[in-house]
């Protein structure tokens, strides 16, 4: 049985509306860090304040270790949550605010101060005990929040865009921390994010939600690699989106803008079928560029060439579409010049064929 | 000097100088209660009179339960119209703004109609006249000294709601284990410090030197005490006011330095 079980939720806010979240089954492990990653809009923040307690389903049933929570209020569920917008009590100190949960929970002074110590330890701020929310940045401040969040060892961890509100160099050593201290204490995460970036390196799970909907779950590796739709595809990366005909369906034969590409087999497809297909920018290359024997090959003219310092990437105009692929950044490079001829190489595996969002997959391997 | 900055002086100083010497003229007559002599004698023999103190405290106390029942009454509507109830806003607004439309006669004598006589449905007597006894009449005189604050303390705890970020400091509170209570007298009141005290100062002073309600309800506060003792004496009363005006001037510098503290706790470097 799984630690966070949330069966057939929807949640719709009024009866004329459409549902925010809808069809959401989902079942997450102990121990597990999972993502909801989507954006703005698609039902993410709202299926987590449905876990701990702020929302209630429209209909379905949400479990946690076991015991059915969906009418359970907030402050019975032994939840930990952490706000974007830190939510630490102004009126307390930093050992205070640590301590809250603590108090509430009327455990014995030396153990709320012992365990209020090693929170402090553990996020390094011994020395700000006695600090007021105001007097500290951002950053600590959200790790007195997750401190705090944790301290009263909660079965669930809940992380509500935690990261947003910090600059960008400070995002990157704090879900760090995040994910070290949630793997220290071995609580199980639920987070909400909008940032590829953020869900990839962070999670062993993400779920992809668009308009209400699970789009997709998967590892970081599947999600990237691997994505069922369309919406997963474009929003999970960089992403070629074009169209092609289907030239032979057994063998995976597509005409795309004129010139003969090979991609997966199509079991569900027509021959002279028109299909998206999509292609990662990274599993495109030059040709020649000597990355061994790729099977398909594309011309096209250069339109442009950007250098994003680690990065080149580089925009070739085929018949009626552009496409973008990057290279490593070499100093011995010679990049593409605008307006010159172009011969771009990729595997077979690197096509895509994509079902519009929320559809059946189709993409091979 | 720039003829702006010339031109704000003036209408400071003349400001200033409105204020000012009224209070001073005002003063320097409490001086003046013996021929010839400046001092404190008018201070002394107001300070010295049983009922003035006898008053001073009624109200005192009227003042302080006034305080506490709208604190509760004000800030839990408040909480939960920002909380919960966001469409009820207008309707709230509107109804704490009826104390300056309805004048405090006409409050009062609709007390005194209302609560004058029992108060059942059929034969059973839900109320007993509240005018009957001194401890009842109270009860109406602070429900009157309520209604009257309502305008002033509601807007002082809605500012200071709209200051914190309520909704998600509760949502921190309940996930955390705590209940309303909790969230409320640990949460949600020591944030609103400033704002409940602004709110209790203008309460104190609106009670304090109340006339009509006291009066037609026939309790013995310090308003209907300044207004007889206007009738028969000259310097009295003048020093009174002045004393008034410092207390209230004292509780201004109470809640500077009051709010000043929770200053440092909402502001500081990031």
């Amino acid at each position: 049985m799984a630690f966070l079980e949330l069966s057939n939720i929807r949640k719709q806010f009024s009866s004329n509306a459409a549902p925010a979240v809808q069809d959401f089954n989902l079942s997450v492990e102990r121990g597990e860090f999972v993502s909801f990653l989507g954006p703005s809009g698609c039902g993410k923040t709202t299926t987590l304040r449905m876990i701990a307690g702020f929302e209630q389903p429209t209909a379905g049933k949400i479990a946690i270790n076991g015991a059915d929570v969906t009418h359970i209020p907030a402050n019975k569920r032994r939840i930990g949550m952490v706000f974007q917008s830190y939510a630490l009590f102004p009126n307390m100190t930093v050992a205070d605010n640590i301590g809250f949960g603590l108090r509430v929970a009327h455990r014995p002074k030396a153990e709320i101060e012992a365990r209020v110590e090693e929170m402090l330890k553990l996020i390094h701020l011994t020395n700000r005990a006695k600090h007021y929310p105001a007097q500290l940045s951002g950053g600590q401040q959200q790790r007195v929040a997750l401190a705090r969040a944790i301290a009263i060892k909660p079965e669930l961890l809940l992380l509500d865009e935690p990261l947003s509100a910090l600059d960008a160099k400070i995002r990157v050593s704090l879900r760090t921390e995040i994910r070290a201290i949630q793997r220290q204490t071995g609580v199980t995460a639920v987070y909400v994010t909008h940032d590829q970036e953020e869900a990839m390196s962070l999670s062993d799970r993400i779920v992809v939600m668009s308009e209400g909907r699970i789009e997709q779950v998967g590892t970081p590796f599947e999600i990237y690699n691997f994505p069922k739709t369309q919406f997963v595809a474009s929003f999970v990366g960089t992403l070629n989106q074009l169209t092609a005909r289907v030239v032979d369906r057994t063998v995976g034969t597509l005409d795309l803008e004129g010139q003969q590409i090979v991609g997966p087999k199509l079991d569900e497809a027509i021959n002279g079928e028109m299909i998206s297909i999509a292609l990662r920018p990274e599993m495109i290359d030059l040709d020649g560029a000597g990355k061994g024997e790729a099977v398909n090959h594309l011309r096209g003219r250069v339109e442009e060439t950007t250098f994003l310092g680690s990065i080149v990437r580089t925009r070739v105009k085929l018949r009626d579409s552009v496409i973008s692929f990057d290279t490593f950044n070499n100093p011995n490079l010679t990049l593409p010049q605008r307006g010159a001829e172009i011969t771009v190489v990729f595997p077979r595996e690197a096509v895509l064929t994509l079902k519009p969002s929320r559809g059946t997959v189709e993409s091979e391997i | 000097m720039k003829r702006s900055t010339v031109w704000g002086w003036f209408w400071v100083i003349l400001g200033v100088l409105y204020l000012v010497i009224p209070l001073w003229g005002a003063f320097d007559f409490s001086l003046r209660a013996e021929r010839d002599v400046i001092g404190f004698a008018a201070y002394a023999r107001a300070f010295a009179d049983d009922d003035f103190w006898r008053t001073f405290i009624f109200s005192n106390q009227m003042a302080l339960i006034s305080i506490v029942i709208s604190v509760l009454l004000i800030v839990l509507t408040a909480y939960w119209v920002q909380l919960k109830l966001p469409q009820l806003r207008p309707i709230v607004e509107f109804i704490t703004l009826l104390p300056f439309v309805i004048p405090a006669i006409i409050l009062v004598f609709g007390y005194i109609k209302l609560y004058s006589r029992p108060l059942a449905v059929g034969p059973i007597s839900l109320l007993p006249p509240l005018t009957n006894t001194d401890f009842s009449t109270n009860i109406l005189l602070v429900a009157g000294y309520v209604v009257l604050a309502l305008p002033y303390m509601y807007r002082s705890v809605d500012n200071g709601l709209r200051a914190i970020d309520v909704r998600t400091l509760t949502e921190a509170a309940q996930s955390l284990g705590a209940n309303w209570i909790t969230i409320m007298f640990r949460i949600i009141m020591p944030n609103l410090r400033a704002a409940l005290l602004s709110g209790a100062l203008l309460t104190f002073a609106i009670v304090v030197g109340e006339l009509t309600i006291a009066t037609f309800l026939g309790r013995p506060a310090f308003g209907p005490y300044l207004q007889l003792l206007g009738q028969h004496k000259a310097y009295e009363p003048a020093a009174l006011s002045i004393a008034s005006f410092l207390l209230t001037w004292g509780a201004m510098i109470l809640i500077y330095f009051v709010t000043r503290g929770t200053e440092t706790q909402t502001t500081g470097a990031h």
